[in-house]
């Protein structure tokens, strides 16, 4: 793995990143604002990619560690008066200590029992997200008020809710993210997660421990998708119980079966897939549904390892 | 000299079946020791209790002086006891570069860099004769092959201990005599525990043998003690050389 063109891989990721710079000029308002929100998400869906794809871990959970970010980031904000620093700092400490918790707990179980308790512990958060409707603002969730979005630099200052603002620092946190991963993947720790799920048992017969290097894939998935929910919270101004619910555990699951799982550029290919699909078969048709359900099952069929996972299978073996 | 090996009552029951049958055992530093016994003999029980893939119902294992027996497995590999299976266990959907990788980087002591890992992989690749197929997927590799790389990653761990169960299943005769050098290489720095079934390699390479039967040690030995036993043939039903 580590050993197959270096030079290739970071050439193809540099260049979707330059890509995904140069749309931010090119592209008209509405897709604009769309795409921002699709790398935001994306970054979800590569936190959720590192423990499922690399790890072979199936959670069902994920929408807590989305959340923990989210209202992290949200309520430091409208409760607290935090700055924008501060509060992504705390919605990603939120992200650390709930996935410790959590791995440490539901690393116990494998397989089947995973998923249920990972989704068990996740709907334990999404109900305390409305049992303290007066903080969180329960169902109809929260604005993050807009003179608060503000990043502060001195004197000069950075406007999150100006469309490019809020595109670039989305663009950089999905690049952060995604050259982490490549690196990640490509380390010989990424060799340790690979072999965890190809063969747990040998892994361990090979002198690993294999539940802390476990432990570590989820705290490192849980820091990936609250980092995604914080920069939500911030840049889109809303937080709500909506993103814990368990529709936000199986969708980073769709995107990254769509994209492909374990490779690093499948979970932003899935998101954009997804989210492109809706937006024009919903102009279309009010069953739009119906056709997203047509078009998964025919990828399912046609790319069984979703669209760079099938690809790297037939043609582009070096695609990280 | 104190032995590199030692248990004392090692049993483990499954269910009514006593696989292996309060067995003591001792094994000196720099052998080659050779198991054999006949098909559920509980030779692999047995090895599989000292590499800490399974748990005894009861007894003690002392390894190096130390009482070892309630250590996880990969502590036990950390320690220098690397156990290769006798049902071929590689990473069938990675290279076999990557699987001599996990072991070689795991072992190097002088961390970073790359080349390192390199070296050592393809050292072990080398000596098992497996270089030249560094970039297949192990699931792909000949059983044999399999078996051999299996092995790399034996030494790879750079173990004081190497167990090897039934290695030379599956081997041509060309690959069992390199094997058998591969062995004799191995042991000037390991110990080597080697449940096998083909006679003739047992012979060449075991300084002691141990015969299993029921759970228990039928018999223990020089090669030609072994070979002189009677009830050891008697085991063996006649097949025994
Ligand atoms: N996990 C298990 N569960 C139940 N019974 C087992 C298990 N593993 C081994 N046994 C039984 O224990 C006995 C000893 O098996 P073991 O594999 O140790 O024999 P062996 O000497 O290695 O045989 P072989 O030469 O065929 O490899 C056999 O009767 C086997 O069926
Ligand atoms: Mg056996």
């Amino acid at each position: 793995m580590s050993e197959a063109s270096p030079a290739k891989a970071y050439g193809l990721h540099f260049g979707a990143i330059a890509l995904l710079f140069v749309l931010s000029f090119l592209l008209p308002e509405y897709y604009h604002g769309l795409l921002a929100r699709i790398m935001v998400l994306a970054v979800f869906a590569m936190g959720y990619n590192m423990l499922f794809g690399y790890v072979g871990l199936l959670s069902l959970g994920h929408a807590m560690f989305f959340s923990a970010g989210l209202y992290g980031a949200g309520l430091a904000v409208i409760q607290l008066g935090w700055s924008v620093p501060a509060a992504f700092a705390a919605g990603l400490c939120c992200g650390v200590v709930l996935s410790l918790v959590i791995g440490l707990l539901a690393l116990r179980t494998s397989g089947v029992a995973f998923m249920i308790v990972t989704m068990m512990f996740a709907q334990v958060f999404y109900l305390i997200i409305l049992y303290f409707s007066s903080w969180t603002g329960g169902d109809q969730g929260m604005v993050v008020p807009q003179p608060a979005r503000v990043l502060a630099f001195g004197a000069t200052s950075l406007d999150l809710t100006n469309p490019t603002v809020r595109y670039m620092s989305a663009l950089g946190l999905f690049s952060l993210v995604l050259m982490i991963t490549l690196v990640l993947v490509r380390s010989r720790y990424g060799r340790v997660l690979v072999a965890i799920r190809e063969n747990e048992e040998r892994t361990k017969m090979l002198g690993y421990d294999t539940f802390s290097n476990k432990l570590a894939a989820v705290v490192i998935s849980g820091i990936v998708c609250a980092a995604s929910g914080a920069a939500y919270a911030l840049l889109f101004g809303y937080v709500g119980s909506g993103f814990a619910s368990v529709q936000y555990s199986i969708l980073p699951l769709l995107w990254v079966l769509l994209g492909g799982a374990a490779t690093t550029l499948g979970p932003l290919i899935g998101t954009l897939f997804m989210y492109y699909v809706i937006d024009i078969t919903s102009g279309y048709t009010s069953a739009y549904l119906l056709i997203v359900g047509v078009a998964l099952i025919l990828l399912v069929l046609f790319f069984p390892k979703g669209i760079l996972g099938s690809m790297r299978q037939r043609w582009l073996g070096w695609l990280p | 000299m104190t032995p590199l090996l030692t248990t004392k009552g090692l049993s483990r029951n499954f269910g009514g079946l006593r696989a292996v049958d309060s067995v003591d055992f001792t094994l000196m530093p720099g052998e080659i020791r050779a198991v054999i016994g006949p098909n559920g003999a509980g030779k692999t029980t047995f090895v599989s209790l000292v590499s800490g893939r399974i748990q005894p119902s009861s007894g003690m294992i002392v390894f190096d002086g130390a009482d070892i027996t309630g250590l996880p497995a990969y502590v036990r590999v950390r320690q220098g006891i690397a156990y290769t299976f006798q049902i071929t266990s590689v990473f069938a959907n990675l290279t076999a570069y990557d699987n001599v990788a996990l072991p070689v980087q795991r072992t190097l002591s002088d961390g970073r860099s790359k080349g390192a890992v390199r070296a050592g992989v393809m050292a072990a690749l080398d000596r098992t004769g497996l270089a030249d197929r560094a970039h297949m997927p192990a699931g792909q590799l000949s059983y044999g092959h399999q078996r051999l790389l299996e092995v790399a990653m034996g030494l790879a761990l750079k173990p004081r201990l190497l167990i090897l169960d039934e290695p030379t299943q599956g081997l041509a005769d060309s690959e069992i005599d390199n094997f058998i050098t591969l062995v004799r290489e191995i042991a000037a720095n390991a110990t080597v525990l080697l449940i096998e079934h083909n006679m003739p390699v047992v012979m060449q390479l075991a300084d002691r043998i141990t015969v299993f039967n029921a759970g228990k040690i039928l018999a223990e030995g020089t090669p030609e003690a072994i070979r002189e036993n009677a009830a050891v043939q008697q085991a063996y039903l006649g097949t025994a050389p």
